[in-house]
């Protein structure tokens, strides 16, 4: 017996990045594992309970940086099972956006009409529900009747979301108990171990290295599954075809790592990171002012009083997504839950010094029920980078779970600070008007800014010299190697990116099927949606045959 | 004690008796101590028990210097940082975690864990936290979960549209 196990696909990480691609692998024919660094947890043991050790510190992590920290998923199902699932398309203006490199960042070959089809393909696989009002939490509420007290429109978020089953418990970070959240442990990941893939929970994956016979061996650390920061063993799989999705806080510092024995990396990985542009607001509700100016009213005499209450964010002011404007001045601005432990504590209050901690916070924090945390996504300058990679994984770990220090360095340009202050402003002329509330932005100044939708760090691109990968998602000068998470995503979106992140890995498969086959794994492209649907497959027909002949 | 005082400057709360000396005293209800700060730091799944010693140490050095340099006179039977009155805790805190300061990341660390013991309760299950009267659960107003620990709101929404939509949305409801 041969010491050495192989496979013909290793996906590092089980996210979207990571699943979408399996799926479709194994369905073709192909022998697929997938390592996730994080736990595997099932519906029955998404716990509501902030206790550390509880499912919320399980699967989430929180990595800190210098200037940038990135809150990212952690467990079989990545982001799907942590976010919020909202699910929006990216606005037209965002694929020719310039950014920091003064010409197109995106590839030639990707605009909004050649991405549609593919984000059909994610939208028959996960099912994503257009709001209607009545679905709209009272936060959504309160934000859209502000808005269009203050003139502006205000859109119900499409969403991931069976409102069907939903409680309105905003407890979704802490993974879905009742399966309203259609996370990918719901779709795509039970459909690739249908087609007979692996998952392996708790491997994390440190790095790669060349075989003889032009594959790769991965090289991966066996983490406890209570305390990780300890490991209990290590191993390799070799593989034909590596494909990366471990985030864009993981992806590149595993890549750093390889440099040693795979050789030097492309200039990008691991620069042009992006936060998606990302930061929040708080505002303190006056409840008496949103009765009389908004005349929102909700019964036991409440008028608003429902921070705790809903499905993270279900209504977005969308009025700045104007492709006519001028770049870093387009943004969108979206009603936002965020819970305590980490969620309060980078609220500001509006008087003097200090801001953070101390008796006004404490008197802050008495009105949290009347709280509205509004989330920025604004057009940054890619101005991440990381720097060398620590011992193991993406982090040095404080905490037994959630809580570690990373590489990334994030020093906002002025334009990133313009756009933000921008988004401040209009935020503040909302919802300070007619005494409505008091705004304040989260504080950059104790872990930096923040993101949930960490991008950019591995991207696409047409340039050799901007982009880590060319526009099929392969390595550049690494054959074999394909990034499909959101670190191929070339810069911010201006909305939340989990349908773009899908819709790439999605526009991604074909081409790994076919540098697949050129090694000899027999797999064919073509499969159905993994709940058997096939329109959106014809859909794409086109794009995909052409994705496969090149 | 030190450490105490710390986390009643993070969140300040109520005397717990006349003689107590770590709380300041400055707020009518309990905060971050009464709220399970110390436990919380104690439990070594924070990653920051190891170091709570050095905390301490760190908190009263600096508790010294700035007595020095402002010539503060300061009761010696307790911890310098405890001897200070609130708002020097509160300029000292404010110090150590502002930008710059080389032992930022460390204080910021630690005032994490004070404020998610207040916010948080993150050394207990949240559903008995709450039913125990946990100080910050309580004053956020965080209510209590359904009989089996789950939360669920039958009652969640206005049900009545609030805005226009965008013009330009597209039939798949994202902009376009």
């Amino acid at each position: 017996m041969s010491s050495v196990e192989s496979t013909d696909v290793l996906v590092v990480g089980s996210g979207f990045g990571g699943a979408i691609v399996a799926y479709h692998l194994a369905a073709g024919g192909a022998r697929v594992v997938m390592l996730e660094r994080g736990p595997w947890l099932e519906t029955g043991e998404f716990e509501h309970d902030f206790k550390l050790g509880s499912s919320y510190t399980r699967i989430f992590d929180f990595v800190v940086g210098d200037g940038m920290s990135v809150l990212g998923g952690n467990c079989v199902g990545g982001g799907s099972v942590v976010y919020f699932a909202a699910m929006p398309r990216a606005p037209r203006f965002v694929f020719e956006r310039r950014g920091s490199i003064a010409r197109r960042m995106w590839p030639a070959a990707i605009s909004r009409d050649t991405l549609d089809p593919w984000y059909d393909r994610v939208a028959e696989s996960i099912p994503i529900t257009q709001q209607g009002w009545q679905d709209v939490s009272y936060s959504g509420g309160l934000w859209a009747a502000a808005c269009n007290h203050a003139g502006r429109t205000a859109n119900p978020v499409p969403a991931a979301v069976d409102t069907a089953k939903c409680v309105n418990c905003n407890w979704m970070m802490a993974g879905c108990r009742f399966d309203a959240k259609q996370s990918l442990l719901l779709n795509y990941l039970p459909a690739a171990l249908a087609h007979g893939a692996e998952i392996r929970p708790l491997h994390e994956v440190q790095n790669i290295e060349r075989t003889g016979d032009g594959g790769y061996r991965v090289h991966y650390q066996l983490v406890d599954d209570e305390d990780y920061r300890v490991t209990t063993g290590s191993g390799t799989i070799d593989a034909k075809i590596v494909v990366l999705a471990a985030g864009a806080a993981a992806t590149p510092v595993i890549l750093q790592r390889s440099e040693a024995t795979l050789g030097p990396m492309p200039y990008a990985v691991g620069r042009y990171f992006s936060g998606n542009g990302e930061r929040l607001n708080t505002a303190v509700l006056n409840e008496e002012r949103v009765r009389e100016v908004l005349g929102l009213e909700h019964g036991d005499g409440l008028a608003y009083a429902a921070n705790q209450i809903g499905k993270g964010p279900t209504v977005a002011n969308w009025d700045r997504l104007d492709g006519s404007l001028p770049e870093y001045s387009r943004y969108s601005l979206e009603q936002l839950y965020f819970p305590p432990g980490l969620g309060t504590i980078l609220a500001l209050t509006a008087g003097s010094d200090p801001t953070w901690f101390g008796l006004d916070k404490k008197e802050m924090l008495r009105r949290w029920r009347s709280w509205l945390i509004i989330f920025q996504m604004i057009e940054d300058d890619n101005e991440g980078v990381f720097g060398p990679p620590p011992e193991r994984g993406n982090a040095d770990r404080l905490s037994q779970q959630m809580l570690g220090i990373g590489r990334l360095s994030y020093k906002p340009t002025a334009n990133t600070q313009a756009a933000w202050a921008m988004a401040d402003a209009e935020v503040k002329d909302i919802l300070e008007r007619d005494g409505l509330a008091t705004v304040t932005p989260w504080t950059n100044d104790l872990v930096g800014a923040y993101t949930v939708h960490p991008l950019a760090s591995c991207r696409i691109g047409d340039d050799p010299h901007t982009s880590a990968l060319d526009d099929r998602h392969e390595l550049r000068g690494h054959p074999g190697i394909f990034v499909t998470d959101g670190s191929a995503v070339p810069g911010a979106l201006t909305v939340n990116p989990a349908m773009t992140i899908s819709a790439l890995a999605e526009r991604a498969v074909p081409g790994i099927v076919r540098a697949a086959r050129e090694r000899g794994v027999e797999v064919v492209y073509g499969a159905p949606a993994p709940d058997g649907s096939t329109s959106g497959r014809r859909g794409a027909a086109r794009l995909a045959e052409a994705l496969l002949s090149r | 004690m030190t450490l105490e005082a710390f986390a009643d400057t993070i969140i300040p709360g109520v005397k717990r008796s006349p003689e107590d000396r770590a709380v300041a005293g400055v707020s009518p209800d309990g905060g971050a101590v009464a709220a399970g700060a110390i436990e919380l730091l104690e439990w070594d799944a924070t990653g920051v028990t190891d170091g709570l010693d050095g905390y301490a140490g760190g908190l009263n050095r600096h508790a010294l210097t700035l007595a020095a340099e402002r010539g503060l006179a300061l009761d010696e039977s307790v911890p310098p940082f405890v001897a200070l009155s609130f708002d020097e805790r509160t300029a000292l805190v404010g110090s150590l975690t502002a930008p710059g300061h080389p032992e930022k990341s460390l204080w910021v660390s630690l005032a994490l864990f004070c404020n998610m013991a207040y916010d948080s309760a993150a050394h207990t299950h949240t559903a008995e936290a709450i039913a125990a009267g946990h100080p910050g659960l309580t004053a956020m107003g965080v209510t209590a979960p359904d009989a089996d620990g789950l939360w669920r709101f039958p009652s969640y929404s206005y049900g009545r549209p609030l805005a226009d939509l965008h013009p330009d949305t597209t039939p798949t409801g994202s902009p376009a």
